[in-house]
């Protein structure tokens, strides 16, 4: 009797048993797959047309005299970005000797020392700062230093800008590694009697090296690419400038000069040099992908 | 359509019960009186190529409960989790055989997994109720997935389910609170209650009691004892008292020299813990490893 | 600068707690990078300070006229940015109304439904979005984006949507390219990968027993994710949706490329030229001739700033709240 009854119980699992209610069901579930598929291939497919369209519309631009040249008043033909490229790597340059002492000093302060009040106030204040929109970085940098100290636009008010905008990343990013060297190594260290900052110096920051350097080039990486805060204070320049306190061109400020020109000439100067931007910022990021993979320290 | 099966399948009940009873006692000399509930037929579970149970099978008798045992590791997990089509839920996981569920193979190529779920449910180790959740929109979430929006008949379940669950008391006036808000052993009980909601066919129980305390664990063990009047239940456990206390045959797991898990012995709970027919059930039983 | 926030950090617990006959050379290294991590406050503080001090003579002489008022003309000195914020603030909700949506999808995908094979190239790709600089967003869009919108885009939408009853007015008037709903479709691919990177973690650290729960219960997949997913990490992904929404805020370059930066009376169109805080400033600064134009523009900082370090505080809130779970659920 009991055999019976489960032969002839209806089919519970099959898809011929679905209807109505169920197979509504199984459509959403369907068609939401397919949506949220669409989603992450509409995402790819904008990076790709994206860089795609650089490539295409940078390439013609680059030949010697794009990289060794300065650029030429407007009619001329010819002429390179020069200037820019120097300017960038000045400004970096500088910046990276005001902002990476700075973020690697408050990791360290965080991460082997920091603790109560002082430490909490400490964190609040980077992700602050991490959340200024560059652009009021850039008016600050330009009413103290462009508008007062200095009293013109110069490379090294840039600097300034950009430091402050790396500090935050080279923070985070590095008290993170140091927090994952384990502290065996530490009291290793200490118990062999060696004070406690020859033991950050020698064997903390050395273990962490990988995930230090990944966070001093992430943050490069970041603040290469930022235009607003120095088109408010390195300003740009068409000539060949070593003096950071005087205006100085930067590869963002020039791609921006030229886009907003009308001439078709410089339009393919500035894709030109927006592919050359594209390339050093992806390959930082690459370089820092690849190191924090490996080791399994450091930024996401 | 689903009630009316349902209350045939009571009136089969209550004539199977007086049955069932003398079966528990004297086992061995009787055939099993109906159609086994749920049929395990040469399964074999794989997480990728590592091979997580090696041919097992084994037949779970109706409104029973079937606990399985045996050291970590031994595939026990699985084995539940291939009864309700979980297991293929891991990435990279995926089974063979058979699993006649009512004389259905659930992994036959036209059954759909969320179906077969839907038909057989499923308590975990760890008591899951959804935090932004009710108590009572926990109890009906699964019917609300079916589109049932009557509040009535909702309120009917759910108040149904919660009393099976011997919670209804201890939650009557909490209601509207975050399921999360319960204590442990309340938020298994509640889970019990979600998936009974749901009328299944068998209900899986994966370790339920590892997480509760022992007052909790005591009162979820009277649950089951009760909850075998009306569904067929198969529970893991680490526990070996937890098994002899609330089921009526167990199935003893271990793992193969390659650490798939084999089924070693299966029958009446009394004769598995009294007189084990295998060697190495013997050894567990008896504390000499696990 | 818009890198995943990390949650609180569990109080460190520095090895050595002996302070008392510290060498010198501990006292000195301590010290050093305590007066390292000051400079942070310090900065800060100055920042705050110094727009505010600057910022104030436009402010005190405009009153509540500076947030409310629409005419900002330098030569009668007379400040009023309320357009400026008007642009923001449309510009900003178009990136969030099309980018949110997608961006959350795209990070279910990472986390829900895509291939292990697939998962890293992919996650990789939308993280390079991140990298991408503005400039080049702001290059793409002047050349690429402003026109396909002017030309192809925006006389679709105002041919079907336009004669509709209350929409219709968001897209009316002639199509010029460069304008709100160009400048907002650029913030909405800009702020996509700072939402999809959160939600895509947040979702992650949903635990497999809700999923499970929901799973066994005969959910679909898509049930599982609207029924126990994302009702669990819907704080963290409004935070990370917020977050979104403080980088679309405070982002100059692109947008000052392509919102056609004219100084337009608030209207209900999309189609219209704008300005944005952020984009007022990038064009107006070189003009500052008087005092007080350099304080209105300031100024104009000084309210970027201030409403930016709102949404981001909120956001942040919202994740490490998200960090620590639902109250109650630990056994």
């Amino acid at each position: 009797m009991a055999t019976q009854a489960t032969t002839v119980a209806p089919k519970l699992f099959t898809r011929q048993s679905i209807r109505g209610q169920q197979r509504s069901r199984q459509l959403v579930d369907k068609l939401m797959t397919g949506l949220i598929t669409t989603c992450a291939a509409l995402a790819v497919a904008m990076l790709l047309f994206i860089l795609v369209y650089v490539i295409i519309r940078g390439a013609p631009a680059l030949n010697f005299a794009f990289f060794t040249e300065r650029p030429l008043p407007m009619g001329e033909v010819g002429g390179g970005v020069a200037p820019a490229i120097i300017g960038t790597l000045l400004i970096m340059g500088a910046a990276a000797l005001m902002g990476v002492p700075v973020g690697i000093g408050t990791a360290i302060y965080l991460a082997e020392y920091g603790r109560g009040r002082f430490a909490t106030i400490v964190r609040f204040v980077i992700d602050l700062i991490a959340g200024v929109p560059s652009i009021v970085v850039g008016v600050f940098v330009w009413a103290l230093l462009v508008r007062q100290v200095i009293g013109h636009f110069s490379g090294f008010a840039g600097s300034v800008a950009l430091a402050i905008i790396m500090i935050p990343i080279v923070t985070r990013t590095v008290e993170e590694v140091l927090r994952l060297v384990p502290d065996m190594y530490r009291e290793a260290s200490l118990a062999l009697g060696v004070p406690q900052w020859k033991t950050i110096i020698a064997i903390v920051l050395p273990t962490a090296k990988s995930g230090v350097i990944t966070g001093v080039v992430l943050s490069m990486a970041r603040a290469g690419g930022e235009t607003a805060p120095l088109l408010l204070t390195a300003l740009g320049n068409q000539f060949f400038s070593f003096d950071l306190f005087q205006p100085m061109a930067a590869l963002p400020v020039q791609i921006y000069n030229y886009a907003v020109s009308p001439y078709d000439d410089w339009h393919t100067k500035a894709w030109g040099a927006a592919l050359i931007l594209i390339m050093v910022v992806g390959l930082l990021s690459f370089i820092t992908r690849q190191v924090t993979r490996g080791r399994g320290l450091g930024g996401r | 359509m689903r009630n009316a099966r349902y209350t045939k399948a009571n009136m089969m009940g209550e004539e199977i019960r007086p049955i069932m009873v003398t079966v528990r006692e004297s086992e061995e000399t009787l055939e099993a009186p109906s159609a086994p509930a749920v049929t395990v037929e040469h399964l074999n579970a794989y997480y990728g190529t590592f091979r997580a149970l090696n041919d097992v099978s084994l037949e779970i008798r109706a409104r029973s409960v079937t606990a399985v045992i045996g050291p970590s590791g031994c595939g026990k997990s699985t084995l539940v989790r291939c009864i309700n089509r979980m297991h293929e839920v891991a990435p990279g996981a995926s089974a063979s055989g058979r699993v006649l569920v009512s004389g259905e193979d659930i992994y036959a190529p036209d059954s759909d997994p969320v179906q077969v779920r839907r038909h057989i449910g499923m308590v975990f180790q760890k008591p899951n109720p959804f935090p932004m959740m009710s108590v009572w929109q926990n109890v009906v979430a699964g019917l609300r997935l079916e589109g049932i929006s009557d509040k009535k008949r909702l309120e009917e379940v759910a108040e149904r389910s919660l009393r099976k669950a011997a919670l209804w008391d201890e939650v009557k006036d909490k209601l509207h609170m975050s399921g999360a808000a319960l204590s442990g052993g309340q938020q298994q009980r509640l889970c019990i209650a979600r998936a009974i909601a749901m009328e299944p066919e068998v209900l899986l129980m994966d370790e339920p009691c590892s997480a509760l305390d022992p007052v909790a664990t005591i009162k979820i063990e009277d649950l089951i004892r009760e909850l075998r009047e009306s569904f067929t239940i198969i529970i893991v456990t680490h526990n070996m008292q937890q098994a002899a206390r609330v089921s009526d045959r167990t199935a003893f797991m271990l793992m193969d020299e390659e650490r798939a898990g084999q089924l070693i012995e299966y029958g009446s709970t009394a004769q598995i813990f009294t007189n084990p027919q295998d060697k190495r059930t013997e050894g567990y039983i008896t504390g000499r490893f696990g | 600068m818009h890198a995943i926030p990390d949650p609180p950090a569990p109080a460190p617990q520095p090895v050595a707690q002996r302070r008392s006959g510290e060498n010198v050379g501990d006292r000195v290294f301590r010290s050093s990078t305590i007066v390292l991590a000051a400079v942070n406050p310090l900065i800060l503080g100055m920042l705050a300070l110094l727009l505010f001090i600057d910022g104030w003579p436009a402010l005190q002489k405009e009153g509540l006229s500076f947030l409310a008022t629409t005419t900002w003309d330098p030569v009668f000195t007379e400040f009023g940015t309320a357009h400026f914020i008007f642009g923001t603030i449309v510009t900003s909700l178009i990136a969030l109304v099309l980018g949110a949506p997608i961006a959350v999808g795209a990070a279910l995908f990472l986390a829900e439904y895509a291939p292990d094979w697939l998962r890293e190239p992919v996650s990789y790709i939308i993280e390079m979005l991140a990298v991408i600089p503005s400039i080049i967003y702001g290059l793409w869009g002047f050349f690429v984006l402003a026109p396909f919108m002017r030309a192809t885009v925006e006389p679709f939408l105002r041919e079907y949507i336009g004669p509709l009853p209350v929409i219709g007015a968001l897209f009316s008037g002639p199509a010029v390219g460069k304008d709100m709903l160009t400048a907002g479709v650029i913030l909405a691919i800009m702020i996509l990968p700072t939402i999809t990177s959160i939600a895509r973690e947040i979702i992650k650290a949903v635990p497999d027993q809700q999923r499970e729960g929901m799973v066994a219960l005969g959910a679909t997949k898509w049930e599982m994710i609207t029924g126990a997913v994302l009702p669990y990490a819907r704080a963290g992904i409004v935070g990370g949706v917020m977050l979104g929404l403080g980088r679309a805020l405070g982002e100059t370059m692109a947008v000052t490329m392509v919102i056609g930066n004219s100084s337009a009376q608030i209207t209900p169109s999309l189609f219209n030229p704008g300005y944005t805080m952020a984009s007022a400033i990038a064009n107006q600064f070189r003009e500052a001739d008087s005092d007080i134009y350099f304080s209105a523009i300031v100024a104009v900082a000084v309210v970027l700033l201030f409403v930016t370090a709102i949404v981001n505080g909120l956001a942040r809130l919202l994740i490490w709240k998200m960090a620590r779970g639902p109250v109650g659920l630990r056994i």
